[in-house]
């Protein structure tokens, strides 16, 4: 079983709230998705609307532990706060640690995160970082204090699966122990079950379930690739091969020609 | 004084941020609150002094990913 900062969770899918046509459609695909985790965040609130209060009451009643971002940081400090103040309003010491390095692509600025990392997890956080899939950075970002990894697997929101399948394949490789998370660029669910078989541990996913079509169904069908990747990796997968290798026997072929 | 309360002007006549905070009518709600950048947690808002000019964000739970 896999541990999250020493917690197991009930499934290896991670669910993003935002970008629903309803909160009701919401709510239907953190259930038909199995969830283990939904991931939230913050924004200013207007003292008429009340807005957030309604959110958080939604999501509350679903069950699902949370794990509060600081989505739209770019820098050191503005994460440090967001953090904070998630804390305080989430009532959990997890936080996706997001510090955006780029614009257009969102990538991750690896410097930043590392430090806002170490002073995070100095403040008791426990951080899940939103990184590069950057070796030297995920060994910083382990000797900052972090006991996760989540690397990309393509910008945010742009459904292009794993780009860089040598660079996951080498994270893993290198820290066979840490529980790691694909988090960003997942289009659809052979993606999801592609990270599973690579043996990652977990993904997380918003865009590709919230806006499909039909995000319930597409939920359901995210959740099975996530189960049917896992179960493919614990499986042991064949080596792949360059050249044909007959799978019906050869001997006592009839001679015919 | 007037204070930025997530980026829009307030003229107001309150010392502490609880008492903003309740003069806008965030009394009960559930927010965080930063003043000038810096995390204030809850039970230090009564505390926190405002100045002329001083930036307050009020943030509360929304959909993320």
């Amino acid at each position: 079983m896999t541990l999250f900062y020493g917690t197991p969770l009930s499934s290896r899918l991670m669910l993003g709230t935002a970008q629903y046509p309803s909160p009701e459609i919401l709510a239907e695909a953190v259930r038909n998705a199995n969830a283990g985790v939904v991931t939230v965040s913050l924004r200013r609130e207007s003292a008429g609307q009340r807005a957030g209060q309604a959110f958080w009451n939604l999501i509350r009643d679903l069950g699902v532990p949370v794990l509060p971002n600081t989505a739209g940081c770019h820098s050191v400090r503005e994460a440090v706060t967001t953090a904070q103040m998630a804390r305080e309003v989430f009532g959990t010491d997890w936080i996706k640690l997001e510090v955006i390095g780029e614009s257009d692509t969102l990538q991750p600025d690896m410097f930043a995160l590392v430090e806002a990392a170490r002073i995070l997890s100095e403040d008791g956080f426990r951080v899940f970082p939103y990184m590069t899939e950057d070796l030297v950075g995920a060994e910083r970002l382990l000797r900052a204090g972090c006991e996760v990894l989540m690397p990309w697997g393509a910008p945010i929101g742009s459904g292009k699966g794993l780009n860089n399948l040598f660079g996951l394949r080498a994270l893993r490789a290198h820290f066979p122990d840490i529980p790691m998370v694909i988090d960003a660029g997942i289009g659809v669910p052979s993606h999801a079950a592609q990270a599973m078989e690579l043996g990652y541990d977990a993904v997380l996913i918003n865009t590709a379930v919230a806006r499909a079509g039909n995000p319930v169904k597409m939920a359901r069908a995210f959740g099975m690739a996530v189960e049917a990747g896992r179960m493919a990796y614990i499986a042991d997968p064949m080596e792949a091969r360059d050249m044909a290798v007959p799978s019906t026997p050869t001997i006592g072929q009839a001679v015919l020609a | 004084m007037k204070i930025l309360v997530n980026e829009e002007v307030h003229d107001v006549g309150v010392a502490t941020l609880d008492a903003l905070l309740r003069e806008l009518g965030y009394g009960d709600a559930c927010v965080a609150t930063a003043v000038d950048g810096d995390f204030v947690a809850a039970a230090r808002r009564g505390a926190r002094q405002l100045h002329d000019g001083c930036r307050v964000e009020i943030l509360a739970p929304m959909q993320g990913g």
